[in-house]
């Protein structure tokens, strides 16, 4: 089959690759229908990530049709049933699954040892990302092998498109638990940095759960545009000062909820922080950028809170950490547990309040996906969301 | 900064030319940073400088700094006028070594000729870098019918409030109204 295959920094390229099997009972294959490129893929891209193996196969946003399932998939799926694959792989049965918390699954990581030495614990196998959460092949492919597929996929109805219910996999759930975790009250100003597909689906969510106001922060003019047309006040940080205007925003008290849909590529405009960082990036002592995170402490309202959907690898460094304790601010962050949103979602879908395919700007086949990688990772040509016809 | 990474256009620098060229002048910095640090002492002897040894190093330092701004920052210009600024006194610098008791003189004034051809350089390019617009940049795309909401934004607001959060999200007590 052709896939998008990681061969180092920056190097893409669609191969023709060995077709998945089934190597476990609960394993199932699906021929994937669409997958799409997520923002996640790009600090592997730029290989800000570590754990990647030349040769792995990107993609952790897919659905498909169930083509063979394992012996021990006990009728949960069938040959025909189309799924829409989560993007952390969920067994369902360990303590983590049973309260909700399906992205720590302990036992879904086939490199548990890897996982414990970097995170002090494991956390779970997650698609075409990295050796640490498992290493499992990914679904920017023709056919993609779901392991614990009886418990790691989600139905939706035939009545919704592919493009309705595949962000399903990631992104949408992705904003709502952001949004979820801040527990928002109707006196709510919600600011979220990055206005890339998590930050839009996080201002949709925002905006459905009754935040009285939402503001988005991004330098990129059409993705702005988009935050906008969703609801959102706009700034622009390449322009305005961030902190000044979320403050003028919010009578000097700054927002009760902050967001940090960028994570650890942010960019900053000639600060000295930023420099800083790229400085210490550069010469490998700093692995991760935190300007935001830096930006979202110094400016939330005391007794608020900090949730941080956007992903982050390894070390930071000058965090204001007495600004957090002195201020008494709640931080919420982890990779999505999807599956703990997804029933609710598909239904808000159905019911007509959101429809996630608005953040779709390119279309394109599986050749394309080198090419696309950058065009998504340059913000060129417009391009927001990218969907893969396989 | 319109496009991320470090090979990208940077915000406000549409003239991709001349930001290519301004981190030319970067690496260039530190190159010569390098060299002036490392090697100060046969620079000042083949320029005909002995005693301004030291000078030269910290010259170098200066070089390196420059350099790491014009590529760290994101906008280089105020880091290419600092080139300029020491281009000049590199010149000065140079400059006293003009008197006949210099044995080095062809070295000297070859070293001159190269300053002041790379100062032309680096005024033009710090000169173009301050004349660009800083507006900012128009949408590549309108995606301002982009709500997401099928009915329409005003009944999106609050739609889902009937959404209860699981205990394990929610704030904690300790931070809600204390009633007293
Ligand atoms: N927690 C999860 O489960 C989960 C799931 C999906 C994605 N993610 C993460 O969410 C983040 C965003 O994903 P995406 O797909 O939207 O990516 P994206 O790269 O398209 O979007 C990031 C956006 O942040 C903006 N940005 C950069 N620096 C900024 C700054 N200083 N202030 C404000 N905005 C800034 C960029 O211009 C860009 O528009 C990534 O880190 C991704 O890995 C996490
Ligand atoms: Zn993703
Ligand atoms: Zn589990």
């Amino acid at each position: 089959m052709r896939a998008l295959v990681w061969h180092g920094t920056q190097d893409i390229r669609c191969d023709t690759v060995p077709d998945p099997q089934i190597e476990h009972e609960r394993d199932a294959i699906i021929k994937v229908t669409a997958c799409a490129i997520c923002g996640s893929d790009l600090h592997l891209y730029d290989h800000f990530m570590p754990g990647m193996k030349s040769g792995d196969i990107m993609g952790h946003e897919s659905m498909g049709e169930v083509v063979e399932v394992g012996r021990g998939i006990n009728g949960a799926l069938k040959k025909g049933d189309r799924i829409v694959v989560p993007f952390t792989i969920i067994c369902g049965e360990c303590d983590q699954c049973k309260r909700g918390f399906f992205s720590v699954c302990e036992r879904s990581n086939r490199n548990k040892h890897l996982a414990a030495k970097a995170f002090g614990h494991t956390t779970a196998g997650l698609f075409g990302y990295t050796h640490l959460t498992g290493g499992y092949a990914g679904g920017q492919a023709e056919y993609l092998r779901v392991p614990f597929a009886d418990k790691t996929h989600i139905k939706v109805p035939e009545s919704l498109t592919d493009e309705q219910v595949l962000f399903l996999s990631d992104i949408l759930p992705t904003g709502w638990q952001a949004a979820v975790q801040c527990e928002i009250e109707p006196t709510d100003t919600v600011a979220i940095w990055g206005a890339g597909p998590v930050g839009q689906m996080a201002i949709r969510s925002a905006v459905l759960l009754g935040a009285k106001q939402v503001v988005c922060i991004d330098r990129v003019p059409e993705r702005l545009e988009m935050a906008r047309a969703g609801g959102a006040i706009t700034i622009n940080f390449a322009e305005e000062s961030v902190i000044a205007r979320l403050n003028e925003l919010t009578a000097g008290k700054g927002p009760e909820k902050c967001i940090d849909s960028v994570g650890m590529e942010a960019h900053a405009t000639a600060t000295l922080d930023s420099m800083y960082d790229r400085a210490k990036q550069a010469v490998m002592l700093e692995s991760d950028r935190p300007h935001v995170l830096r930006e979202m402490i110094y400016v939330c309202r005391p007794a608020g809170t900090l949730s941080i959907p956007g992903v982050y690898g390894g070390l930071i460094d000058k965090i204001p950490f007495g600004a957090v304790m002195n201020k008494g601010l709640t931080i919420r962050t982890g990779q999505t547990h999807v599956n703990r949103w997804t029933d609710d979602l598909v239904k808000r879908i159905d019911d007509g309040q959101i429809d996630p395919s608005f953040v779709i700007t390119h279309r394109i086949g599986l050749e394309q996906g080198p090419e696309m990688y950058k065009t998504f990772r340059d913000k060129k040509d417009g391009c927001i969301k990218v969907v893969i016809r396989p | 900064m319109r496009y991320e990474g470090p090979q990208s256009r940077r915000r406000g620098h549409p003239d991709e030319a001349t930001d290519t060229l301004a981190r030319g002048l970067g690496w260039f910095s530190i190159g010569l940073g390098i060299t002036e640090l490392l090697a100060g002492k046969s620079l000042a002897r083949g320029l005909g400088l002995t005693g301004q040894e030291d000078l030269i190093r910290a010259y170098g330092v200066r070089e390196i700094g420059t350099g790491l701004g014009i590529l760290a920052s994101d906008d280089p210009t105020p880091w290419i006028w600092g080139r300029v600024a020491g281009d000049a006194l590199d010149l000065a610098t140079l400059a006293s070594g003009l008197n006949n008791r210099n044995r080095q003189m062809d070295n000297l004034l070859i070293a001159i000729a190269a300053v002041a051809g790379v100062t032309a350089i680096d005024i033009i390019c710090a000169d173009t870098l301050s004349r660009e617009t800083r507006k900012p940049l128009r949408p590549l795309a309108d995606y301002q019918d982009r709500s997401g909401y099928p009915r329409g934004l005003e009944s999106a607001r609050g739609a889902a409030r009937d959404f209860a959060v699981p205990k394990g999200f929610r704030t904690t007590d300790l931070l809600r109204p204390f009633a007293g």
